[in-house]
């Protein structure tokens, strides 16, 4: 018994990365970040607009938070439907008293699954961010290019063409992507992606086409994986945001700017029994002094003026 | 293959010589941060799948190297507050890879021990000399990178083979002599040192690294919530500090950047190490210091016990 002798050869192992795709870089070696009136912590939320059809093809990978029963999953289909017919009206509601203002990200064919609330969106003035087409077209690694070039134009000339917005924001559905993501994004005039968590600052990440700016958007602090994921209770969920809320607050108080980035799904946290966790998070963070409230191109643009 | 790996014999908890730690210390408490390196694309192991779904994975191999670029500075820096020093469970590749992290901990008189060459090369299926030459290496690295003579192993992704512990022996006799390879991190059977059989016959041990108190195991594995880690630290440490009073136990902390330094977690760390800590009869020490402690004072009484009792209560 033995493996192929490649398996004990290591042709990356040298400084930096095993990977191109960006540099090795330690948060606290680099330049410290400024948000604007000398505020700390910025507060970025971010609302998911899904579509989950029902002819789910989980092909090849399994949907996170997807159909799971045998077709027609009525369960599935219609509890995560829910958060767009109420979840989100319910959070509109939270973050205007709060005076919070989200950024959405928005699968493209939601635009015509729902009018008006888009209608209300591009009202509001909220920043929209693309979202992929639909929550079972995987941006995974075995997708054709030509394939996943389609989805991503169809996502974003939808989106910009209905709120009249240059969308230059991204989150892949479930945050997968293939290895041609990042390039296919930039070439569409796509200047930050918020699938990569493996940092609570953005950086600059490299693609064929150019950079494109990586935003973190935390995956550890989203509800669906605190909640469904961990099976966490909403008491958990509200004590971990605030825990992580004065972690930052005070580390970005020590060092430099950091960003509390919350992902929250309509169909999870937009739960009766759940919104009120959402409500303590906010009365915690609110009253903390150093907050600034920013949509994800203000984050971008703030830090980008930086990095001259 | 066998029905018992064979490393040590059964010793019951009861009546057993007592462990005495340095300054009359009830507990010997560790913390050994798994510092580590995750391949985004390595080669295949037919027995393990190193990432879930299509390439590129990155996700998991997202959050990892979040704990390289963020979660590194925050948990040395903590247990710097409390006055640990970290024994690393060392992904050896990373000297090379992420030299500075190195460079922090040596300067921080931090012990490094093996944890082969990278979390995503499993020992499954490795020839005997595969293996060998693997943990070799890893040794040889820590040497040349930080000039310490690694006392302890943690297989890779706790991969293992029938071989392991003895070739870990074995090799670091032969590269250091009795300097090195004198204790495993491998084995959760007890929550006192115990001698360890091994084919060059040394005296080696097995030191408690606790898979419950494993951030990993409790957040991943075991989905807790983590002011529930919290309490689940406080209480571990209680009753091994209670029974220590009568016969001197150890407590370790297996984190990893990429868990207990994520900041929705770092609170509920820093309150079991600001408790731990602030008891008067804690031993803070690291993995090799136990080991040797355990070796030069306890090891031949404790040996002479467990023969005496391979026979029932006499």
């Amino acid at each position: 018994m033995s493996l192929d002798k490649s398996y004990l050869q290591y042709p990356h192992r040298h400084y930096g990365m095993d990977h191109k795709l960006y540099d090795w870089s330690m948060l606290t070696d680099r330049p410290a970040v400024a948000w604007p009136d000398g505020k700390k912590l910025a507060l970025w939320i971010n609302l998911n607009i899904d579509f989950f059809p029902l002819n789910q093809r989980s092909n090849p990978v399994a949907v996170p938070g997807g159909m799971k029963m045998p077709y027609p999953d009525l369960r599935h289909y219609s509890l995560r439907d829910y958060g767009n017919r109420i979840g989100i009206y319910r959070l509109f509601k939270v973050l205007d008293q709060f005076g919070i203002k989200p950024t959405i990200a928005i699968n493209g064919a939601m635009v015509q699954r729902a009018p008006y609330l888009m209608d209300l969106i591009k009202d509001r003035g909220d920043e929209v961010i693309g979202h992929g087409w639909q929550m079972d077209m995987l941006h995974h690694g075995d997708v054709n290019i030509e394939e996943e070039r389609q989805w991503i134009t169809d996502s974003l000339s939808v989106l910009r063409e209905r709120f009249d917005q240059p969308v230059t924001g991204w989150l892949s559905p479930s945050r997968l992507q293939s290895v041609n993501t990042p390039q296919l994004l930039k070439e569409q005039g796509v200047s930050f992606m918020c699938d990569w968590v493996n940092d609570d600052m953005p950086y600059q990440f490299t693609t064929s086409a150019g950079e494109i700016t990586a935003l973190p958007l935390s995956n550890e602090l989203e509800d669906f994986f605190i909640l469904n994921n961990n099976l966490h209770s909403e008491d958990s969920y509200a004590q971990q945001i605030i825990d992580a809320g004065d972690y930052l607050l005070n580390e970005a108080t020590e060092q430099d700017g950091r960003i509390l980035a919350l992902n929250i799904h309509p169909w999870m946290l937009g739960q009766p029994h759940r919104i009120a966790s959402l409500e303590q998070v906010l009365r915690h963070i609110c009253g903390m002094s150093s907050i600034w409230n920013a949509t994800a191109s203000d984050i971008l643009a703030c830090w980008t003026l930086q990095q001259q | 293959m066998k029905n018992d790996p064979g490393y040590y014999d059964y010793w019951p908890y009861h009546q057993r010589p007592k462990i005495t730690w340095p300054k009359g210390a009830k507990v010997a408490f560790w913390v050994a941060p798994n510092i580590e390196f995750y391949e985004l694309n390595p080669p295949t192991n037919p027995h393990r799948k190193a990432w879930p779904g299509p390439y590129p994975s990155i996700g998991g191999y997202g959050i990892r190297d979040y704990g390289n670029r963020v979660g590194h500075m925050r948990q040395m820096q903590l247990l710097e507050k409390y006055g640990i020093r970290g024994s690393i469970s060392l992904s050896t590749a990373l000297c090379d890879h992420h030299p500075e992290i190195i460079d922090l901990c040596k300067e921080r008189d931090w012990e490094f021990f093996s944890h082969g060459i990278y979390n995503t090369r499993y020992t499954y299926g490795m020839s005997a000399a595969q293996e060998r030459d693997m943990i070799r290496d890893s040794i040889e690295s820590i040497y040349k990178h930080t000039g310490q003579k690694c006392a302890g192993y943690l297989a890779p992704a706790l991969s293992h083979s029938d071989d392991t512990i003895d070739l870990f022996a074995e090799v670091s006799s032969e590269l250091f002599g009795d300097d090195a390879g004198f204790y495993t991190c491998d084995l959760f059977h007890d929550d006192q040192p115990t001698p360890i059989h091994t084919r060059s016959g040394k005296k080696f041990v097995s030191v408690p690294y606790s898979l419950e108190m494993n951030d990993t195991i409790a957040y991943v594995v075991n989905k807790v919530e983590p002011r529930q880690y919290g309490k689940m630290l406080k209480a571990n440490f209680d009753r091994l500090y209670q029974e220590g009073a009568e016969n001197g136990t150890i407590m370790c902390i297996p984190t990893h950047n990429y868990q207990v330094s994520c900041p929705h977690r770092m609170k509920a760390f820093e309150e079991a190490l600001e408790y731990i800590t602030g008891h008067s009869d804690v031993w803070v020490t690291t993995g090799r210091e136990i080991a040797s402690h355990f070796i030069a004072q306890h090891y031949d009484t404790v040996l002479a016990d467990i023969t005496a009792k391979q026979e029932g209560m006499k």
